[in-house]
């Protein structure tokens, strides 16, 4: 499921990962470790914007309920 | 027709009876449209101004109790519809309309309904810049208003496709002109925001006339905009000319497909982010193995390995050793040289060399003593006697006191 929250918590956290990183304050070892967390977070942001399941609905509400159905683009009106 | 069956009015009786006929006719309330000019607000706040067309000229006044409340400014030149009633002022013996309402009329009023709301919304904070809600990073789920056949979601999702096919689309399809469709647009945006799970909402329409895009010129569509708690984006029209909604809305741009472009631009954007953040990962990775490779290096330098101490301490020993050598030689040599100067001076000293040169040496035969004193000697004593060649047992005969040597 396509998450703006996670997808922008995710982001701040490859940007502190990064930040580390760049500060030359960690051990090798935390280095890698931190190194191999950021690609992941990086592969998961990548994966996520350029997802290719792409839906689209229109919403109607039925008797007070919201439905959702599959958008049919039409002819141009006029 | 003879003079005393007429009926001479006076100037008052004819004056009221026009009243009467105006009140009969007209009634107590009458619509009139026209066109305003010489519009005067006089000190007591009273309205005066003329009502007109191409053929004739009305007076009318509007007193400052009816005026209070009048949203628009009025203004020579425009056309308005009034309601009021026909009153005959006697002492100039005019008569005029006293309005009680006054609406602007046409294209006209459209506008100044539009000015006059506009500075309402303005005075509720409407417009204000600190009530604009900013985007989200990414949208992944958009809302749309706009009509579900018209060009604006047809240009929207193509735009969509091309450039960010992550992105999912809820249209909520509205009339987007026409009477009622900015209360339609309004129950839209209120709906989406109920429905929840939106990053934004775009409110689109394509291209029109000014009519066409009045629906977003109008409050309720205005006021939906500015409750939304999903960030909206407005996206009116082809033209320049500014929409309520564009102006409440947290984003605005001229075109559907701009509105679009947003979101793909976004999503380029934070693509080359990401690539940007891996290869600052990337460098500052290499950085830290680089640094602890010159580290090792050093220590390696600083690290010999046990072979080359041993090799390091066999040639200080080797170097050692040949001092040493060297120097027990040259002690050796010192040595010998004085050794051999002792043994030629110890020979110059030896009591041989001196017997040789002609003395001699006695020694006692009782305890083989050597005799230095003839006092301690005795007559008939045996003696030994060494010469420089040879030797000889003798007794002494007799001990002489007064020879050489005796000092006594």
């Amino acid at each position: 499921m396509k998450d703006k929250q996670s997808f922008e918590d995710d982001l701040k956290k490859l940007q502190k990962i990064v930040e580390d990183l760049a500060s030359g304050k960690l051990t090798l070892g935390e280095s890698l470790k931190r190194y191999e967390e950021g690609i992941k977070l990086a592969q998961g942001c990548s994966s996520l914007l350029e997802e290719a399941g792409h839906r689209v609905e229109s919403l109607m509400k039925k008797d007070g309920r919201f439905v959702l159905e599959k958008f049919e683009e039409g002819e141009e009106e006029k | 027709m003879p003079l005393r069956d007429k009926h001479i009015y006076t100037v008052s009786q004819i004056t009221q009876e026009i009243e009467v006929v105006f009140e009969n006719t007209f009634g107590l309330g009458i619509w009139v449209e026209g066109e305003v000019s010489n519009f005067k607000v006089a000190a007591s706040g009273h309205f005066y101004f003329s009502l007109k067309d191409e053929k004739a000229v009305l007076g009318a006044a509007m007193f400052a109790g009816a005026n209070r409340q009048l949203k628009f400014k009025i203004e020579d030149g425009i056309k308005v519809i009034c309601f009021g009633r026909i009153d005959v002022y006697g002492p100039r013996g005019q008569y005029q309309l006293i309005v009680d309402r006054i609406e602007p009329k046409g294209i006209g009023a459209r506008q100044l309904a539009f000015e006059q709301l506009k500075d309402r919304l303005l005075k509720e904070g409407f417009f204000d810049p600190a009530h604009k809600k900013e985007l989200p990073l990414m949208p992944f789920r958009v809302g749309i208003v706009t009509s579900g056949i018209g060009a604006a979601i047809r240009d929207i999702l193509g735009i969509l496709r091309k450039g960010a096919l992550g992105v999912d689309v809820v249209l909520r399809p509205v009339r987007v002109q026409g009477e009622g469709a900015s209360l339609e647009i309004a129950r839209g945006i209120e709906e989406l925001n109920e429905f929840g799970k939106l990053d934004i909402i775009i409110v689109s329409r394509g291209g029109g006339s000014t009519e066409d895009l009045w629906a977003f010129n109008e409050e309720p569509c205005a006021r939906a905009v500015y409750n939304s708690k999903v960030p909206v984006i407005s996206a009116v029209g082809h033209q320049i000319n500014t929409s309520l909604c564009d102006l409440v809305a947290d984003i605005f741009v001229e075109t559907p497909t701009a509105a679009a472009k947003i979101i793909v631009d976004r999503k380029n954007e934070l693509l080359s982010q990401i690539n940007e953040l891996r290869h600052a990962m990337g460098f500052s990775i290499l950085d830290k193995i680089n640094s602890f490779k010159n580290e090792v290096t050093r220590f390696r330098h600083s690290l010999k390995s046990p072979l080359d101490r041993l090799r390091e301490k066999e040639q200080l020993l080797d170097e050692l050793a040949g001092a040493l050598n060297n120097n027990i030689n040259q002690i050796i040599n010192i040595t010998s040289e004085r050794l051999k100067s002792f043994i030629e001076r110890l020979d110059a000293l030896s009591p041989l060399k001196i017997l040789a040169r002609g003395y001699s040496l006695s020694i006692s035969q009782d305890d083989g003593s050597i005799i230095r004193d003839a006092f301690k000697i005795t007559p008939g004593q045996r003696i030994k006697t060494i010469l420089g060649k040879g030797a000889f047992l003798s007794t002494v005969n007799e001990i002489i006191k007064k020879e050489l040597g005796d000092e006594g």
